[in-house]
């Protein structure tokens, strides 16, 4: 692996690409699914008075932030499998490192989202680091902020992943 | 949950413990949990993947389903009116079907901020028995007292 940056991957640090809405809009049953998972009594989610009286009606998870915009496998008319932080992909592939992980996940919330709400978001190529070889396999580390915004323009999340990419 | 937590800053100093919470976790836990976040990537759901093109002993949890684990295990502690305000989580291990996880989690600082809202700050970790798989620090905006309610701050008055 030559340690030179490839251009094109130095051309998208610090640019806010991929600019799209979600397939889907924020819905319960996913809330529901999602509390069910990990046995989450809270009743925010799952009581409608203790969520009129605190949140002013029905919120998601916080948490459940990066699940609206994990794009169905297929759709009428897609020919390619679409990815969810789809930089993460281009990165693998521009920088031929075919296995990959998460390392580190940073969330910071706003405005709570709601039922309803149709979010927007973008990513941003932060950084790659040198390349490293840890117990996995060679490779290198990469830093993505993903931005999500509500229908109404206002800041719902920002969030940021560590990658590491590698060849065993 | 047994009974609904109603946290407010005056019940919490700093160096305090929150109750542990151990779960089994079996392949329908990763699976159900992969799912329920829209991940289908196979490594949280096909076990010769994971294997072989993973590297790793079996299927594992995927990264959004820790961090609902995350959130419930800090909302279990403050209550509804608990409001998360960043969670940070390095993950250095994995979590497998057949292990116990175990969440624990203590005090790092409390105190309010310039607009009043009162703020704790914790360190939380995931571990399966002698192994940290994940470390957690979390801002969560507690009440400052029964009157309050960090859900209501808005815009500016929001400082996460």
């Amino acid at each position: 692996m030559a340690d030179e940056l490839p251009a094109e991957v130095q051309g998208w640090i610090g640019k806010e690409r991929y600019k799209e809405k979600g397939e889907f809009p924020v819905e319960q049953g996913y809330i529901w699914t999602t509390c069910s998972s990990v046995e989450n009594g809270n009743p925010l989610f799952w009581d409608e008075e203790a969520a009129a009286e605190i949140t002013g009606g029905p919120i998601a998870p916080p948490t459940m932030i990066s699940v609206w915009f994990r794009p169905h496998l297929w759709a009428p008319g897609r020919t390619k499998q679409a990815q969810p932080l789809q930089i993460h992909f281009d990165l693998k592939e521009a920088l031929c490192l075919p296995e990959a992980v998460m390392t580190d996940n940073t969330i910071t919330f706003y405005e709570p989202v709601r039922p309803g709400d149709w979010l927007e978001t973008c990513q941003v190529l932060h950084s790659v680091s040198e390349p490293k070889t840890t117990k996995l396999g060679s490779g290198r580390f990469w830093v993505i902020e993903v931005r999500y915004t509500n229908q109404d323009g206002e800041r719902v999340a920002v969030e940021s992943y560590t990658g590491f990419g590698y060849k065993r | 949950m047994s009974e609904t937590a109603n946290l407010t800053l005056g019940d919490v100093s700093e160096g305090a413990d929150l109750p542990l919470l151990s779960y089994d976790v079996t392949a329908t836990t990763v699976v159900l949990g992969a799912l329920a976040s829209r991940d289908f990537r196979p490594m949280h759901h096909d076990k010769d993947f994971a294997q072989n093109r993973n590297g790793v002993q079996d299927i594992f949890l995927n990264t959004p389903n820790q961090a609902a684990w995350f959130e419930r295990y800090l909302t279990d502690w403050t209550g509804p009116k608990g409001r998360l305000g960043k969670i940070q989580f390095r993950m250095k291990n994995s979590v497998f079907p057949g292990d116990k996880m175990v969440f624990t989690g203590s005090v790092k600082g409390v105190g309010k901020d310039e607009d009043g809202c009162g703020w704790v700050d914790l360190a939380v970790n995931l571990s399966v028995g002698a192994r940290t798989v994940t470390d957690c620090s979390a801002r969560v905006a507690v009440p400052v007292d029964d009157d309050d309610n960090p859900w209501a701050r808005k815009g500016d008055d929001w400082k996460p």
